[in-house]
Formats: C-alpha cells, structure tokens, sequence
C-alpha cells in the first residue's frame, strides 16, 4: 500500500485512541476533584489531568500556572491551540480519513464523519458538568464505535495492521503516562512518598483505564496499589496493560512482516520489549524503581513509532 | 423565447409514455412524505461526505450538492439514439487529437483555422509528434447534451479534460434506490452501476506495450482541498486502485514509481484528476507542488499512459465547439447524429456583428470558460452587464461566441412550492478504451432549481438528479 496511507491510517487510530484516553482522564479527574478533602480530593487534580496528557508545559505557555477545572478541561477538551485537545484530534482523523477514504470502509468512515459534524454541537466553553459528562460519553461512544468498526468491517491485511499498530502504540503510551504521573501513589507501603494514600487515588487509576471491576475479577482481593501497578504493567489479561499492548504490537508487525516477506527494526524494537515485560517480576520493577522502569519503557515504545515511521510511513 | 418542453407532461396536459409510472406515483404520494424522503437523502449524502468545495467562498468549504428525489427519465429508444451520436463524437474528438498533434490534414484542408489550435492555451507543443499509446487521447469524455423538444437533443459542450460528476451519477442511483424501491418495481430502469468495472476495462486496455498483463493503476488527485476530492476517492475505491497524490510518485529512469510500505512499485497508467499546467514541475509550472517531477519523460517515453492524454484542451474549448460538426464530417465522413447548437464565433466579423445586434436575444460564453463563470444571459442580463459584455466583445472578440437563448427542457422537480417543472440538461460519460467504446445508460442529469433559470452548474447553485433510461420490456 502507499506509504502515505498506512502513514495516515497508523496516525488516525493513534489520535482516535488518544481521544478516548483524553475523555477518560477527565472523567476520573472531575469525579476524584468532587471528593471532600479528607478522601484524597485536596491535591490539585486539575494540574495532574494534564501531566498525564502531556500537555502539562504547552498548558503552562498559554494559561500560566493557575490550573482549574474550566480551563483545564476547556485546554484538554476544545481548546484550539492545544494540538492534541480532543476536538483537534477528531479534526485530524477526520482530515486523515478524507485523505484515505479508500483504505477505510464505510462504516468507519461515517464514524468519523458523524463525529465530526456532532462535535459542531459541543462548541460552547464554560459548558455545565451535565453537558460535559454527555460530552465525554459520545468521545467514548465515538472511539469504541471506530474500534469496533475496524474490527469488523477491516480485510485482514497492511492497512489493519497498520491501524492496529497506531492503537496500540497510542495505548501503551498512554497507560504508562498515567503511571508515570500516579507512580508515586503505587508504591509498596514502606515506600510512600506521597503521604497517607488511599483506596480513591487507586481506584481513579483503574478507572481512567476502565478496570476497576476488571480488579476485583482477576485479583479477587480489595484494591492493594501493587497489585493495580501489577495490572496495568503486566497483566496480560487486561487490554490497556503494557504487556497486553505489546503481545498485539508484535503480533501486527509480525503480520506485516510475514505478509511483505522481510523482518525490520520496529519487529526487533517490538519483540526485545515484550520480552522484557515477559522477563519482569513486580517485586523486581519496584526495586530496581518504579518510576525507572516507566521511563525507559515510554523512550522504549517512542522509539518504536520512529523505526515503524522509517521502515515504512516515508 | 418559446415555452420549454416539458418531459414528463405535454402542452395538452397529458403525460408522456416514459413517465406514466412516476406520474402515477408523484400523484399518490403525499408531500411530506418526499419532504422526509429529501431530508433523509440530504442526512445520508452529508454523512457519506459528498460534498464538493466552491471555489472563493470560504465559508462553504464542504457543500452538499443539492439533490432532487424525482429522477428524470428517458426511453431506451432516446438513449440508444442518443448513445450512438456520443460514440461517433467521441471518436472524431480522438481522431482530430491525433491529427493535432501529427500530421495536421484538418489544418491543412482548412476546415479548422490554424490559429484556433496554435493560438490556443490549451494546446501543448511539448505533445507534437509525441505517439501515445494505442493512438488514444480521450479515454473519459462527458459530453453535456440538452434537450429542446421530444425528438431534438443539442450537444451543449465536449468536456475532454477531466470531466466529473459521475459519481453524483452513481450515488444518486444508489439513493434513490435505498429512499424508493418502490418506483423501481414499477419501472424497468437499466442499471449504471457497471460504470466503474468499464472504467477499469477501459484503463486497463491503454496500459503502454511495455506494462505487464495486469497493468498497475492508479487515480491521481490534487488532493483533499480540491473540489471534486470526494469524487477522486470514490472511484480510486470502487475501482480498487491507489488514490495518489503528487508526491506518492516519482520518476526514475523514465519509469513512474509510487512509494509503497513495501517500496518503489511500478504505475502504467494514471487517470489523472490533475490539469495540464501541473501534472510536471518540469515540463509545465515549476512552482506546481501536485505534480511529479519527470512525469512528462516518463510519458513520452511511453512507458506511462495518461488519462485523459496531455493537451486535450485543445478538442473541447467552445471556440473549435463550433467546428464540431465539420470534423466528425473530416475524419468519418459521416453526418454528425447529434447536433450542436447554432454558434456564432465572434472572431469571424459578421458573426461578430450579429451578436453586437442582438446581444440581449444571446448566451455570451467565453471560449475557455468553465463552470457557468464568465458568461452573459442576455434575456436576463441588465443594461449595464449587456454594456459590459459589449466592450469586453469588442475589446476580444476572439475570446468569445454567442448562441440562441435555448428553451431547455424541463422536468419536474421537487422544490420549496412543491412539484414545479425546472430546467435540466444531462452529461453522460463517454469511455474509449483500445478494445472498445463503453457508455452506461444514463448520465449526470443537472437542475436549474431557481424557477426559470437556466445555470445548472452545481458552483451556481445547481442540482443533480438521478437519471433512468427505461427498458422496454
């Protein structure tokens, strides 16, 4: 296929993926931002919201450092300037499927489509926490209709991988970026740095990865922050978990790579780091440093999206 | 200006055969049961994303053609008529191409002037002598009819550059058959669907001698902010080729590569959505971004075909529009079927002298012009545009012709005021490929929807229809 189309279906689903991800930081901050102080609500939620989306310091350039809930949202949710503000990352995987509507099926298209032309509907700021919450859910709604379009409706070929790929290394960036902001808080209570921690910190991190019932069915025990570290690390049973994310990435590059007849550097990039989530042990992860572990798994899975641009998207 | 020639119902008031069926109907159906209908094919065509861009208005970037649920409807009889007109037409449009751009014998004869060719913008020296493969320079010709009473049909316009539309043609086919199964119970309509397999045929029969048995192909686009971009992915997609830009190609050693996940891969033939002037850096504007540098090598090398061929402007601007009718006479020796609208050409002094005398009786059109921009309707034009369009004549008469004010027909059109006879014309498609000619039945129908006007030029607030050629069972 052209470069330029697996160049702009791999960056559609990546901004697609970061939509949904955006929606459910909001989420997880409004509710944790509501607690009376005493269950945790008193840190500023808001300012941690957008160093988990990363947009903390373009955030910083533009409203300075007075971070709250409308702006933050308003930055995170509308805001022009922000480039990967939910509505721009619908404008951008718009733009990216007009330009690839061949490579697309109709039903992914006129997910994309539809949601672009309701997005007109929510334009207005100081919007009520109703709307917002509304809001929130048709971002949802949105990303899982695209997934589920993809999925059914997709031939098995470069053009899924290639958008799976895009998925998966959005998603893994973006559950390690919520672990690199709330590491401190699933520490092994020996180690804590943040003070006394409780069960609503934890719980709002399985939330923003959708999992909190996912816990109870896996661990069959009440919320320890090891074991939500243990989760979101290696659980492979769990989607949104590094180790999860990394079995599809190598699974769709292998694809790729058995479908053209020649291996690359993203495969090496891909297969060395899952064996390295395979290899680790969360007692070993939080000895040799959480935060650490995080880091170089984020370098990692970038580095990854720059040999998957070389080897094939120029 | 005499009362125009209704299609679906006579001066008596009774109906024509052709319509019987949807007459019927149209009386049964209640209106706002067409006004949901319209509602639901404007919902879908918006969610689809037909939309097309008018050029200079900024607010309207992505505008939905407007669409008419009431088709317009011909007989087999009119269509096989008509059809053979559009083939021989074509045929000679290739023939005088050729001519062109060799040997020159209709210049030579004096049937055409030279000046018409050389002076002509469209008109590329780069292609003397240049053979292209299988002789072929319009491989996809719309040729805009339009009708003037039950047995008259006038060729309006040859667009041999890169005519669109015909995905209007096929996704208004596709709607009303989703909004009204019904009426295609009731009538036996040939199917347009077939369009894009001929296409592909037709693309795949002028690959060069040197391309493989399955030649590679691709649709080239200027890209999304074009305004018939929809329509560029719609065929890439129902033909199963790559939609490419500029930059997805590039030339080395005379040979078109696109670039792949897998590499360089080999292009024998590109239809080409992208004008002359800026398919090569190279050979035409250098500050052209939408090209392929070397294209042009490439392709006179002959190792690419080009659809439509380079420099086939030079065939369908409406000055040598006038000598129509001659060459088809020149190369085939036959009496054109189809007949062009009487023109005068304002480079000839007398002509030019009538059209002064009766410039508020006449359509004034620029020769290059496109789109419905640029032209004079005298009987609906004021004082000072006539004045205007007077200087501008008489300043380039050259640049100008002239015809009657034609009554086009009318068919019935769903409106504000509800069912109301508004003007149409049609642009059916024209595919020439090495093995044969091909032409679904049916076309592009465009509606005036403004009571009385005569623009259907969707840039001018023009609508489309969906159009049926009936099978005699």
């Amino acid at each position: 296929m052209l470069s330029r189309t697996a160049d702009n279906l791999y960056w559609l689903s990546r901004y697609m993926e970061r939509a949904d991800c955006l929606a459910r930081i909001l989420d997880v901050t409004q509710r944790l931002a509501q607690l009376p102080a005493a269950y945790g609500g008193s840190t500023n939620e808001w300012r941690s919201a957008l160093l988990t989306a990363g947009c903390a310091d373009l955030f910083k350039q533009v409203h300075g450092e007075d971070a709250n809930e409308q702006n933050v949202i308003n930055f995170l949710a509308f805001a022009p300037e922000n480039p990967s503000s939910i509505r721009n990352c619908f404008e951008i995987a718009r733009t990216n499927a007009r330009s690839v509507r061949t490579a697309l099926t109709i039903e992914m298209w006129e997910t994309i489509n539809s949601a672009w032309l309701e997005l007109k509907r929510y334009s207005t700021k100081n919007m009520t926490r109703e709307e917002l919450a509304r809001f929130l859910s048709f971002v949802k709604e949105t990303s899982l209709r695209f997934d589920g379009a993809a999925y059914r409706t997709m031939l098995r070929n470069d053009a899924f991988w290639f958008s799976r790929v895009g998925m998966y290394v959005e998603r893994a960036d973006n559950t390690a970026r919520i672990l690199d902001v709330k590491y401190h808080v699933l520490l092994p209570e020996s180690e804590h740095v943040g003070g006394p921690l409780d069960y609503f910190q934890w719980a709002s991190i399985l939330r923003s990865v959708s999992a909190l019932t996912s816990f109870h069915w896996v661990y069959r025990e009440s919320v320890k922050p090891w074991l939500v570290a243990d989760l979101l690390i290696l659980n492979a049973q769990m989607p949104r978990s590094l180790t999860s994310c990394y079995q599809n990435i190598t699974r769709y590059l292998d694809d790729i790579a058995a479908y053209y007849g020649r291996q690359g550097g993203s495969q090496r990039i891909a297969r060395s780091t899952l064996t390295k989530l395979g290899n680790s042990r969360m007692d070993d992860i939080f000895v040799t440093g959480l935060h650490e572990f995080i880091d170089s798994f984020v370098f990692e899975n970038n580095r990854l999206g720059s040999t998957v641009t070389e080897q094939y998207l120029l | 200006m005499s009362v125009a020639f209704d299609e679906m119902t006579n001066g008596d008031g009774s109906i024509r055969p052709a319509y019987a069926a949807l007459s019927r109907w149209l009386s049964n159906v209640p209106p706002d049961v067409l006004d949901y209908r319209r509602k639901e094919a404007e919902f879908i065509f918006r969610r689809i994303g037909i939309t097309f861009a008018v050029y200079g208005d900024s607010d309207a970037q992505e505008r939905l053609i407007p669409f008419d649920i009431i088709p317009r409807i011909l007989t087999g009889t009119e269509w096989r008529r008509m059809s053979r007109g559009l083939e021989q037409r074509t045929k000679a449009l290739n023939l005088y191409l050729k001519d062109i751009y060799s040997r020159r014998e209709i210049l030579k004869a004096g049937v055409v002037p030279e000046d018409l060719v050389y002076q002509n913008p469209a008109f590329r020296p780069e292609m003397n002598g240049q053979k292209v493969p299988h002789d072929l320079y319009v491989h996809i010709a719309g040729i805009d009819v339009v009708r003037v009473d039950a047995d008259t049909f006038y060729v309006l316009e040859d667009n041999a550059r890169t005519p669109s539309g015909v995905s209007y043609m096929l996704e208004n086919r596709e709607i009303m058959m989703r909004l009204f199964p019904e009426l295609f119970a009731d009538n036996r309509v040939a199917p347009v669907e077939n369009y894009t397999d001929e296409l592909l045929a037709t693309l795949k029969s002028v690959a060069p001698h040197s391309a493989s048995s399955d030649p590679a192909v691709v649709v080239l686009t200027p890209g999304i902010y074009n305004s018939a971009y929809y329509e560029h992915s719609f065929l890439a997609d129902k033909l199963g080729v790559e939609l490419v830009e500029g930059r997805d190609l590039f030339v080395r050693n005379d040979v078109v590569y696109m670039r792949t996940t897998e590499g360089p891969r080999r292009v024998d033939v590109i239809y080409r959505r992208l004008d002359d002037d800026f398919l090569d850096p190279l050979a035409f504007r250098p500050d052209s971004a939408l090209g392929v540098p070397g294209l042009m090598s490439a392709y006179n090398a002959g190792n690419v075909t080009l659809t439509n061929a380079v420099g086939t402007g030079v065939a369908d601007d409406k000055a040598v529009y006038s000598y129509m009718p001659d060459i088809i006479r020149f190369y085939l020796g036959e009496e054109p079927l189809l007949k062009n609208v009487p023109t005068w050409r304002c480079r000839e002094a007398d002509h030019l002298k009538y059209v002064l005398d009766h410039l508020s009786e006449l359509v004034v059109k620029e020769v290059h012009g496109s789109g419905g921009y640029g032209m004079l309707i005298g009987p609906r034009a004021d004082k000072a545009q006539i004045e205007l369009f007077r200087a501008k004549l008489k300043q380039d008469p050259n640049n100008f012709i002239a015809q009657p004010t034609l009554a086009l027909s009318t068919c019935p059109t769903f409106v504000e005021e509800g069912i109301a006879p508004r003007h149409v014309d049609l642009r059916p498609f024209v595919l020439t490929g090495s093995d044969k000619v091909r032409i679904v039945p049916g076309g592009l129908t465009r509606v005036a929807l403004e009571a009385g006007s005569l623009v259907v030029n969707s840039s001018q607030g023009g609508g489309t229809k969906d159009t049926w050629v009936l099978e005699e069972s």
